[in-house]
Formats: C-alpha cells, sequence, structure tokens
C-alpha cells in the first residue's frame, strides 16, 4: 500500500507547506498549500521560486483542483504538483493528466489498483499539459505535426 | 414500528430486516426497535446490505407496512406494473 | 452516421474493463458505498426504488438498426423485458444487477455503444436534434459538432468533478426541437459569411430553479469550438456554487453574477485556451462529417402517398413529417398509446423498431427528446407497409405533439428521488382525452409531467405542465400554465393551489375547454394562454 506516490525524478520535496495567504505575504517560502476555493493564478507571479505546490481536496467531488492544476501547468510552472486529502485511487488518471505528479491521500492505495489504473488508457481525446497526443492528433499526423 | 430496508448488494433487490436476515418480502419484516442503528452498520459492513436505513412503519392485518408511501411502492413493486409486482395486495395508500 | 475507429473502440473496451473491475472492488468490499457510487453513477448505474438503473448514452439519439437491437436484446437478457426512452434522448433498463452491469456494457460495446457519462456531475450525453441530417429547415447536420463534443467530453479530465450534473445541446435550425435554450450549453449552428459557427447559450436548465439560457456568444468558429467549450467549463468548475447542491447548477452561476460577467470571465479565459492548441484540426470535424453525408438516396421516387385507409390517413397527417429529399418523410413512432407508460418500449417493440430501421429507413434510427422514436429516411411509397407494422405492434398511435403526447418522467413508481407518481396521472389523462378527434380538435399541446422538483419530466417546458409534491405525505399536483420548450421558449406558471390525482385531471380538462371556447383562428392552447393570461384559466379552474 502506498501513502506517498511520487512520478517526479528525484526526491520529493520536504519543505512544509504554507497557505496561500502566508505565502504570497513573504519572500522566502518554496512551498505552498492551495485550497479549493483560492485562486490558483495568485501564484502565477511566483513560480520561479516554487518547488512545492500542494492542492487539496478535503472532499474527494471537489473537483476544483483540476482546474488549479491545470492553470499552474499551463503558466509553465515545472515543480512538484501534488494532490493531497481526499484523493482516491480511480481519481489518479485525470489527475495525472491535469499534470499532478504526486499523490498523498488520506488513505493509502493498493499499489496494482494504482498500476491498473493509470495503464488503462491507450488513448485520450483531449489535449492537455501532460504531453500525450490526443486521438485527433493520432488521426491527423500531417497537421498536427506540419 | 421501525423497520429496516435496504438493497441486495449485487442484484440491486429491495430487501427488509426479518431478525435474523434480509427478505425481499416487507411482510416477513420485524420491529427493529433500538437496535435499528447497530444491526444496520454491522449489517452494512458485512455487505448484507446496500445502501440501508430505517423507516417508521405500523402493524396491520396483513403484516407490518411502512407509512410513507415511497416505501410502499418499493414494499409492492411499480404501481403501474401489476404483472411485476413483489405483493399487488400493499395498500400503496396509507388507510 | 458516426463509426467508431480503433481508438473509440479500445476507449470503449477499456472503460468496461474499468468498471469490470470498480464493481468487483465493491462487491469484494474493498470500497465503501460512498466511494462506489461516483463510479458507477459515472457509468449511469444508479441505485433507485427498486434496483439498480442502468442508462445508456445514445449519442445525440442516434443509431443503427444493430444498436437498436441490441438494446432489446439487453431488456430480454437482463432486465424484464422492457426499456424506458428518456428525454435525453438515452434508454433506461429498470432492473439491473449490479454483478451483470459490466457484462452489459461488454455487449453494448460490441455495437459502439456505453454508458460513459450518462450520470455524475460531468458532461453528460450531447442531445441533439432528431430530425438532423432529414429535416428541411438545417443549416448544417448539427450531430458532427455534437460529435466532436462527446469525444472531447469523455472522460475530461479537469471536467469530471463538477459542481454539479452539465447538460449540452445542439441544433441547427431555427426551430428548437431539442430544448436548447433550457441546457447548460445550448448551441445553435448559425451561418456567417458562407462558415457554419457554434452561438453559444449558457445557463439554462429545468429544475427547482427554470432558466432560459441568454446568449453568451453569438459566433465561434468551428477551429476553436473545444477552446470556447473549454473556457465555458473551466469558469464554471472553478466558481461554480458548491456550497449548496441545489445553486450548484451553471445557471445559478450565470444568473448571480450575470450574463455579461460570465461572458467577460469566458471571453477572458478563451484567451488563454487560444493559445494552448487544444483544438483538434479543421480536419477533424471533417473526418466526422463524412459520416453524417447525405445516405444514397433514391431519386425520381413520387411523393404520392395513397390515404384510401382513414386510419393511415390520420396518421400520416399527425406523425409524418417533410423530408427534405423528395419522395422520403420523416416518421414519428408514438411511444405514448392511450393506457401506455410514456417512453417504455418492450423488448419486442425494440426489436421490431431495429428491424423497420433496416428496412425501411436506410438503417437509421432516433430517440427523441420527448420520448418517442423516429425513422428519419422513410420512402413514401414504404408508409402504408411501416405504418400497418407498427399498428400491429401498438407503436401506430396517431399522436405525435397532442395532448395524450405526453412527457412524463419514472416518477415514485420507479424513482428514488420522487415525491409522487407520474404515470397513473398520465394515464388518467391519456383515459379522459382518449378520442382521437377530441386530441386533434385540441392540436398541439405540449402536457409535461414531472414527479418531482428535478423536472425529468420538463414540467416548466410544458404548455401544461404538471408537478408532483408530497404534501404531508400525500401525492399532490401542481398545475402550471405557459411553459415552452422550443424556440419561444418559457417558463410555465403555477395555477394555484395543487390537486388529488382526479383533481388535477379535471383541472386539465377546465384549461383546454375554456381554450376551446376562447381561441381564436389558427391559435394553439399556448398562443390563447399567452394572449389571454393567466387570469381567465384560474378562474376557470378555481373560480
Amino acid at each position: 500500500m502506498a501513502e506517498f506516490l511520487s512520478f517526479r525524478t528525484g526526491d520529493a520535496a520536504q519543505e512544509p507547506a504554507v497557505t496561500v495567504e502566508a505565502f504570497t505575504g513573504q519572500t522566502n517560502a518554496t512551498a505552498v498549500r492551495i485550497e479549493p476555493g483560492e485562486d490558483a493564478r495568485d501564484l502565477l507571479p511566483h513560480l520561479d521560486r516554487l518547488s512545492l505546490v500542494e492542492v487539496n481536496f478535503p472532499a474527494f467531488g471537489d473537483g476544483r483542483g483540476y482546474s488549479a492544476a491545470r492553470i499552474l501547468r499551463e503558466a509553465g510552472y515545472a515543480g512538484e504538483l501534488r494532490a493531497v486529502g481526499d484523493v482516491l485511487v480511480d481519481q489518479l488518471t485525470a489527475m495525472r493528466r491535469c499534470g499532478f505528479d504526486a499523490f498523498k491521500p488520506n488513505h493509502p492505495l493498493d499499489d496494482a489498483v494504482v498500476k491498473a489504473s493509470l495503464e488503462r488508457y491507450d488513448d485520450v481525446y483531449q489535449k492537455t499539459i501532460d504531453g500525450r497526443a490526443p486521438v485527433w492528433a493520432k488521426r491527423h499526423p500531417e497537421t498536427v505535426n506540419g | 414500528m421501525i423497520l429496516l430496508t435496504g438493497n441486495d448488494l449485487a442484484s440491486g433487490d429491495v430487501i427488509w430486516w426479518t431478525g435474523s436476515g434480509w427478505s425481499r418480502h416487507v411482510g416477513e419484516a420485524v420491529d427493529a426497535g433500538s437496535e435499528a442503528d447497530a444491526i444496520l452498520a454491522r449489517e452494512s459492513a458485512a455487505r448484507n446490505v446496500n445502501a440501508g436505513y430505517s423507516v417508521e412503519a405500523e402493524a396491520t392485518a396483513s403484516g407490518p407496512l411502512p407509512l410513507h408511501i415511497k416505501e410502499r411502492i418499493r414494499a409492492s413493486g411499480p404501481t403501474v406494473r401489476a404483472d411485476l409486482a413483489i405483493n399487488t395486495a400493499i395498500p400503496i395508500v396509507r388507510a | 452516421m458516426y463509426r467508431y475507429d480503433q481508438y473509440d473502440q479500445e476507449i470503449v473496451d477499456a472503460r468496461v474493463e474499468e468498471f469490470r473491475d470498480q464493481a468487483r472492488r465493491r462487491l469484494a468490499g474493498e470500497m465503501t458505498e460512498d466511494q462506489f457510487k461516483p463510479l458507477r453513477l459515472m457509468n449511469g448505474l444508479y441505485l433507485q426504488l427498486h434496483a439498480y438503473m442502468l442508462r445508456v448514452a445514445v449519442p445525440y439519439g442516434t443509431m443503427s438498426g444493430k444498436q437498436m437491437r441490441m438494446l432489446g436484446h439487453i431488456a430480454r437478457k437482463y432486465d424484464k423485458g422492457y426499456g424506458h426512452f428518456t428525454t435525453r434522448q438515452n434508454i433506461q433498463y429498470n432492473w439491473i444487477k449490479l454483478e451483470d452491469a459490466a457484462d452489459i456494457l461488454a455487449e453494448l460495446a460490441t455495437v459502439e455503444m456505453h454508458a460513459i457519462q450518462t450520470s455524475g456531475n460531468c458532461i453528460r450525453n450531447i442531445s441533439s436534434d432528431q430530425y438532423a441530417g432529414a429535416a428541411a429547415d438545417e443549416i448544417a447536420d448539427p450531430r458532427p459538432w455534437a460529435e466532436l463534443l462527446r469525444q472531447w467530453s469523455t472522460f475530461h479530465p479537469e471536467f469530471t468533478y463538477l459542481p454539479r450534473k452539465f447538460k449540452i445541446a445542439v441544433i441547427a435550425s431555427a426551430e428548437d426541437r431539442a430544448a436548447m435554450r433550457l441546457h447548460d450549453i445550448g448551441i445553435e449552428l448559425v451561418k456567417r459569411d458562407g462558415k457554419v459557427g457554434a452561438k453559444f447559450f449558457v445557463g439554462g436548465g429545468m429544475g427547482r430553479t427554470p432558466m432560459i439560457a441568454p446568449e453568451i456568444k453569438d459566433f465561434v468558429p468551428e477551429e476553436e469550438l473545444i477552446s470556447y467549450a473549454e473556457a465555458c467549463l473551466r469558469v464554471y468548475n472553478r466558481y461554480g456554487r458548491r456550497d449548496n447542491k441545489y445553486k450548484a447548477r451553471i445557471k445559478i452561476l450565470v444568473h448571480e453574477i450575470g450574463a455579461d460577467e460570465y461572458r467577460r470571465q469566458v471571453e477572458e479565459e478563451f484567451a488563454h485556451m487560444k493559445t494552448l492548441g487544444i483544438d483538434p484540426p479543421v480536419a477533424e470535424l471533417a473526418r466526422i462529417r463524412t459520416y453524417f453525408a447525405d445516405p444514397a438516396y433514391e431519386t425520381g421516387l413520387s411523393d404520392a402517398v395513397d390515404r384510401s385507409d382513414p386510419d393511415f390517413a390520420l396518421w400520416i397527417d399527425q406523425n409524418v413529417v417533410t423530408h427534405k429529399q423528395p419522395g422520403y418523410a420523416i416518421v414519428n413512432i408514438s411511444l405514448k398509446p392511450v393506457g401506455g407508460i410514456p417512453g417504455d418500449a418492450s423488448a419486442d417493440q425494440i426489436e421490431l423498431i431495429a428491424d423497420l430501421t433496416e428496412r425501411y429507413s436506410l438503417d437509421e434510427v432516433r430517440v427523441t427528446h420527448a420520448q418517442n422514436i423516429v425513422l428519419p429516411y422513410v420512402k413514401k411509397a414504404d408508409l402504408y407497409a411501416l405504418w400497418q407494422q407498427l399498428d400491429e405492434a401498438g407503436l401506430g398511435a396517431p399522436n405525435l405533439g397532442l395532448i395524450t403526447d405526453m412527457i412524463a418522467c419514472p416518477g415514485l413508481d420507479y424513482c428514488s428521488l420522487a415525491n409522487a407518481r407520474a404515470i397513473p396521472v398520465a394515464q388518467k389523462i391519456a383515459d379522459r382525452f382518449a378520442d382521437p378527434a377530441r386530441q386533434r380538435d385540441l392540436g398541439e399541446l405540449k402536457l409535461k409531467i414531472s414527479g418531482c422538483i428535478n423536472a425529468c419530466g420538463h414540467h416548466h417546458a410544458g404548455h401544461i405542465g404538471i408537478l408532483g409534491v408530497d404534501r404531508k405525505g400525500v401525492e399532490n399536483y401542481q398545475l402550471l400554465l405557459g411553459g415552452s420548450g422550443a424556440e419561444d421558449a418559457s417558463i410555465g406558471t403555477i395555477t394555484g393551489p395543487g390537486f388529488g390525482e382526479d383533481g388535477i385531471v379535471d383541472a386539465i380538462e377546465k384549461v383546454t375547454d375554456l381554450y376551446v371556447a376562447e381561441r381564436q383562428e389558427g391559435e394553439r392552447f399556448l398562443d390563447t394562454y399567452r394572449r389571454l393570461g393567466m387570469k381567465p384559466f384560474k378562474e376557470a379552474i378555481y373560480g
């Protein structure tokens, strides 16, 4: 059973994450935690000094964190993006596609189920920031690569 | 009186607590009284019932019946398909 | 119609195995019901009043004969021999076993069908005009756009846990046959400078707070469709209310911040989205469009129809619609026989429709949001033979658009959310107005019944609407007048205090009697109501 999952190379960031308010009010923190109601775009001016963004999911059904993750990745954030809280194994695929590369769920995840979930879909319909070629790009290699 | 009900996990059938197990017939249901919460917790954990809950009921000539129309329809089957009913004798509207 | 390629098939097949594993984990106790519920819902599996219910997607309501036949097979093998066609052009089965669900999905996948996102707080099945491709008044076939949106919305990673469910409709004619403006996003295809683009209406819906969607964008070119849709959804996902389930639909967000502010936020997000390269190339829509090219029509066919059988003539006049192609007609099969259950069809009937689809309709069939079936490509020369077979199977009711062609949700007979039964009320009304001549005299009259405030029976959009409520444990029915789900969309108004099951039928008769007495030449019920207002109707009902 996995209590922490990382898809990054190298060690996970260790610094405790501070709130968005605390983070934007000081100049030396490098780790921050976003709550569902907070605007990920508030972090965009500070991306160069961030090494960890934790996105909290107090309840698995609150999907705001998926948008937060994509917004950060779309703006070029390359540090660790960690989903924490009520993170369920059946959500990992979508979270990976939105740019999360680390997970710290409230309850440990079964490694075999994690592996099966992440490997299940060979193809995806949407282009996101995860670099996977969507089905339409495979169907039309000439227009996408040309 | 208090009846316990829910659905069979695998089949989805509506089931009622009989005191020793679960039946598809409300006529076999028993008053769970003050034990309701404990029985539901135990039976849910054992997956003998899915989405279980308790309902208020009354004893009638034809056996125990829930008070609310929704539960009576659950006990009888859809009122517009007598051919699929569990028990068409159940009065849907409370006397 | 659209056919899967290897990618579409792989994705649907993978989904079957994913669900098989999820169901296994639930049955084995590795997941609680709370954890499993959102997963099964995203595959259309509800726990309803009597059993599990499976809702199968019929994308934009279009199927082949083979697909239709599979629906009959599933009804026969896994259910109790029937299915229920819904207002989202889908079909649902009322008696499904969890242990069978994955096998059913596997069978569906063999005919390019699935139950993906037929429930849950995600983007639902895309609906469309049931006459698409055959209608004389459309500017383009809306279904290629709907298919592009279907693929985009399937397992969209950012929009799987929205504040609430999300429904999209696409139409392409001025006449709205899909209740487009009562959707979270309604898209009307329009032409500008010779190019087809999408006009976006956002924030419509029914439920407990009915709203007609305001126009948010007058023209989105096809090469930016996905960017714009994604912007609409992202603003909603981030700012839609999550504190109150009843205020979580996008209509509340658009209403609370205003259409102008919503539009501004979407434009800002859209400008950003356009930089990300997330739109498929135009070649993709062109590829999809080839599947919806006109079928191989025969030419030189006669438009003459022998009307000497009076029952057939009645059916023609009521249920058959003008086709864009000479010699062809659009046939509506009513699933509203007097005494029946609106939208229900037996396995035998479904299989017969599948046969007739192949024999008479160039292998294409549609489901309508009014819970009827359409054969879109019937040669006029075949109409009589087709009608005879329909009539023999109880599918020949000549009542399209009339008072007995009611929309009714399953109500308290099947639904765990319902407060009152809807089907028995529909049946009583149908009995009262059973006389075909009387129905035709009343003319177009859209009667819609919901068994609770969630409004699955579209009661807000009925010329006459009925809302079932629970009054101290007793079923009670409120009457609404003046709604419309068409291009003249409007929300019905409650007449006053509600009625019992018999009282509501009497009240409707008082309302229709007043209409007959007061109507002017050419007026439908709705027109007379709009001209006279509520007052005389209220007096007739309660006076």
